[in-house]
């Protein structure tokens, strides 16, 4: 019983000793860790030998941050949340309030007025940055990403290599365009049918693969696309890329070629400016984002989109209850691939330029993350966390104030990555379920109720 | 006939390298089923390491014999990189272990980031060369095969040994298959199971080292990016042996380096990596589950 009897001091004594123990440790490991890579730097000197630079201040500071942090952790951290953590599920769980229920409408309706407002605040060449840089870029991710969850979040197949079908669309809009001179609203769903097609193509072989083959052979796929895309220089100009693709038009009923009679700002008389464009394609990408959410909500109260979740949560009962899975699997690649195409002919439009380098695994490894973070299968979740994670390493290109702290040497963009990374494993293991870790059935007995996402089962074959 | 020789020898010591990171990706996803994506930037870490020592030791004693400076890369390496696993195994993927099977993925995926361009910013991002370690080329009828070659392939070759007799002949290994088989009824065995997973991730980490090293000395140049496509190579010729399976793993890494000399000698260079990947699709087709992989039986 001797332990039970323990003062509230003495545990905290245990406690701090503890923590200073670890800490400790903490930093020794940091030591091992980074005394290599951090306290020596290969640099080289004016005959291009390789030289080292020796850098143990910067080590030191490695180091005690990790024996800090490591300490207060323990010490302070740890308790802190075990305590709130324990007042949490003592406390009633709180009805949503107005926000959280209308949060998509409320979402939709920011979006639409995002544009102006910014054009307000900012002025029309302002107003590029966060309209082009921020609004598109991640309205493109969120497309991707919601094309993607088709495939790993409903129908449980694990594609690494998503960025093919993206590649297809973004290289059929480019080449079509520049050799045939079709307009945009043509080629469009065109290159959503062609990245289907390829979709069904490359679905076929892999129909009998399971898990984490299923998963290197798609990955295979990206880069087999990639590589003929870099190699086949007679058509894709290989490393190169195609440049001068056509812009996007109104319908045909306005343009936004400089030169045209219908442009734009001539028509209304307005003063010349790329940011028009810009808003467009931002209201083009918001309506194609919308699309893919409204087909895959439609679709999920479908059979099919019912055959996907079934075929996600058990093969065996999917098949024994005479759900055809080999139309139910070449469905969800197609579908997913479709949206991807459209995507890539987007992307197409709005860089007027593709190059294999757009195209390579860390796109595929970026957009399953999206769809992981967000919550497999959460249309909201997975657009909380592509705005997460692409506007926060877009911030970061913006942070110029941090020049002032680390000197004028500072370049945020070199960390953009690498912060964008460590944010992968940090969100992970935080909130291994993603953001929105519950499901809304579709199909329910009498009422409706929340199922935690643990409840459903994701990535087997 | 001598060139196709030449070839194969050229094709035997890309193979070895790659077996040797195969390893550790055969071996964690064998052991917790999830495949670690981030062991190809542990390969190019271990390269980074040893070419931090090896500048050291030359900084330090000019003249040091090219055996021993070797030596003593391959074994700092192994530590370094055997720490770095050992801890991202502790921070990234231990926490998520009773998770759905996506999210150590996707922390793996992290981790790969993280750490390529981890390097990148303190390493910074140009080539790195080395002056020529090894340059001996011996002659053996009409085929050139280079000490490089002889000292990848041997060492490769007694690290397996090594390797094969821990996993098979030692209470060490008995616990990593004990573990590997069912990871509770282990535990109630009195199998420590988190001691037996981290010492898998850090033998893992030690011949993807090793690889490095190798890769290291056999190029003579290394970059921050250099962990991606060996990696996935590696990976590929994981699942092509069947993955879970440590003959398998160097069997793929041997037909993935046979592969691609073979086809740069016969074909085209341009297209190497394509017909590596669609040799992968094409075995995956007929064999779901690799060469040597057990067909998994799906129990209802």
């Amino acid at each position: 019983m001797a332990n039970m009897t323990n003062t509230p001091e003495s545990a905290g004594s245990n406690l701090m000793a503890r923590a200073l123990r670890e800490g400790f440790y903490a930093g020794l490991v940091a030591l091992g860790l980074f005394v290599l890579f951090v306290g020596l730097k290969t640099d080289q000197n004016i005959l291009n030998e390789l030289i080292l630079v020796q850098r143990w201040g910067l080590l030191a500071i490695f180091v005690v941050i990790a024996a800090v942090g490591r300490f207060l952790s323990v010490a302070f951290i740890r308790p802190y949340l075990a305590e709130r953590k324990a007042e949490k599920a003592a406390a009633p769980v709180k009805d949503a309030n107005f926000f959280v229920r209308n949060f998509s409408m409320i979402a939709i309706a920011v979006l639409i007025v995002y544009p102006p407002i910014m054009v307000g605040l900012f002025g029309f060449q302002g107003s590029l940055k966060w309209v082009d840089n921020f609004g598109i870029q991640i309205l493109i991710y969120v497309m991707l990403a919601w094309g993607l969850n088709i495939v790993v979040g409903l129908a449980g197949l694990l594609d690494l290599g998503y960025v093919a079908f993206y590649a297809v669309g973004a290289y059929s809009y480019a080449l079509l365009s520049s050799h045939f001179g079709l307009s945009f609203w043509i080629l469009l769903p065109m290159a959503g049918i062609f990245a289907a097609l390829w979709g069904v193509i490359l679905g076929f072989p892999v129909l009998r693969l399971k898990g984490d083959y299923l998963a290197i052979v798609t990955l295979a796929f990206g880069e087999i696309i990639r590589l003929v895309l870099i190699n086949w220089t007679a058509v894709t100009k290989g490393t190169f890329g195609i440049s001068g693709i056509a812009k996007a038009s109104v319908f045909g009923i306005w343009s936004f070629d400089v030169s045209a009679t219908n442009n734009f700002a001539k028509v209304f008389g307005l003063p010349m400016s790329s940011s028009y464009y810009k808003i467009f394609l931002f209201y083009l990408i918001l309506a194609l984002c919308l699309l893919t959410a409204f087909v895959t909500i439609r679709l999920r109260r479908m059979p099919i989109g019912r055959a996907w979740e079934a075929l996600r949560e058990d093969e065996i009962a999917c098949r024994s209850l005479g759900i055809n899975t080999v139309t139910t699997k070449l469905t969800a690649f197609a579908t997913g691939a479709m949206f991807g195409g459209f995507a890539g002919s987007f992307f197409a439009v709005r860089q007027g330029f593709v190059s294999p380098e757009s195209f390579v695994f860390l796109e595929s490894a970026i957009i399953l993350a999206i769809v992981v973070l967000g919550g497999m299968g959460s249309l909201i979740g997975i657009a909380i966390a592509a705005t997460l994670m692409i506007g926060g390493t877009e911030l970061l290109r913006e942070m110029e104030f941090l020049k002032h702290i680390f000197g004028p040497d500072f370049t945020p963009e070199l960390y953009r990555m690498l912060i964008f990374g460590l944010a992968m494993i940090i969100v992970m293991v935080w909130k291994p379920r993603g953001f929105v870790g519950s499901r809304e059935p579709t199909a329910f007995l009498r009422e409706r109720k929340s199922v935690s996402g643990s409840f459903t089962k994701e990535g087997h074959g | 006939m001598e060139y196709f020789v030449q070839q194969l020898v050229n094709g035997l010591t890309l193979g070895s390298i790659y077996g040797l990171i195969a390893i550790g990706y055969t071996m964690v996803y064998g052991i917790i089923g999830m495949v670690n994506f981030a062991h190809g930037d542990i390969f190019m870490l271990g390269g980074f390491a040893a070419l931090i020592v090896y500048l050291v030791l030359v900084g330090l004693f000019g003249g040091i014999p090219i055996a021993l400076a070797l030596f003593i890369m391959i074994l700092v390496a192994m530590v370094m990189t055997g720490l770095w696993n050992w801890v991202i195994e502790k921070m990234a993927y231990r926490p998520l272990r009773g998770s759905f099977r996506l999210a150590p993925l996707i922390t793996a995926i992290g981790m790969s980031i993280a750490l390529s361009n981890f390097i990148q910013v303190t390493q910074g991002p140009r080539n790195k060369p080395i002056p020529s370690m090894v340059s001996s080329v011996y002659d053996v009828f009409g085929i050139s095969i280079s000490l490089k070659q002889i000292i990848i392939v041997v060492v490769t070759a007694v690290l397996l040994t090594i390797f094969w007799y821990i996993v098979n002949h030692t209470p060490l290994g008995r616990a990593q298959r004990a573990t590997e088989q069912d990871r509770k009824m282990a535990a109630l065995l009195g199998v420590d199971v988190d001691k037996t997973i981290s010492i898998t991730f850090i033998m893992g980490a030690a011949l993807a080292a090793v690889a490095g090293t190798m890769y290291l000395m056999y190029y003579g140049v290394i970059v921050f990016t250099d962990g991606f496509t060996p990696g996935v190579k590696a990976f590929t010729a994981a699942v092509l042996g069947g993955i879970g399976s440590l003959p398998g793993a160097v069997l793929g890494g041997l037909m993935i380096g046979l592969i691609e000399s073979l086809w740069s000698a016969y074909f085209t260079i341009d297209y190497k990596d394509v017909a590596t990947f669609s040799i992968l699709a094409i075995v995956l087709i007929f064999k779901p589950s690799g060469i040597l992989g057990r067909p998994e039986v799906e129990k209802v």
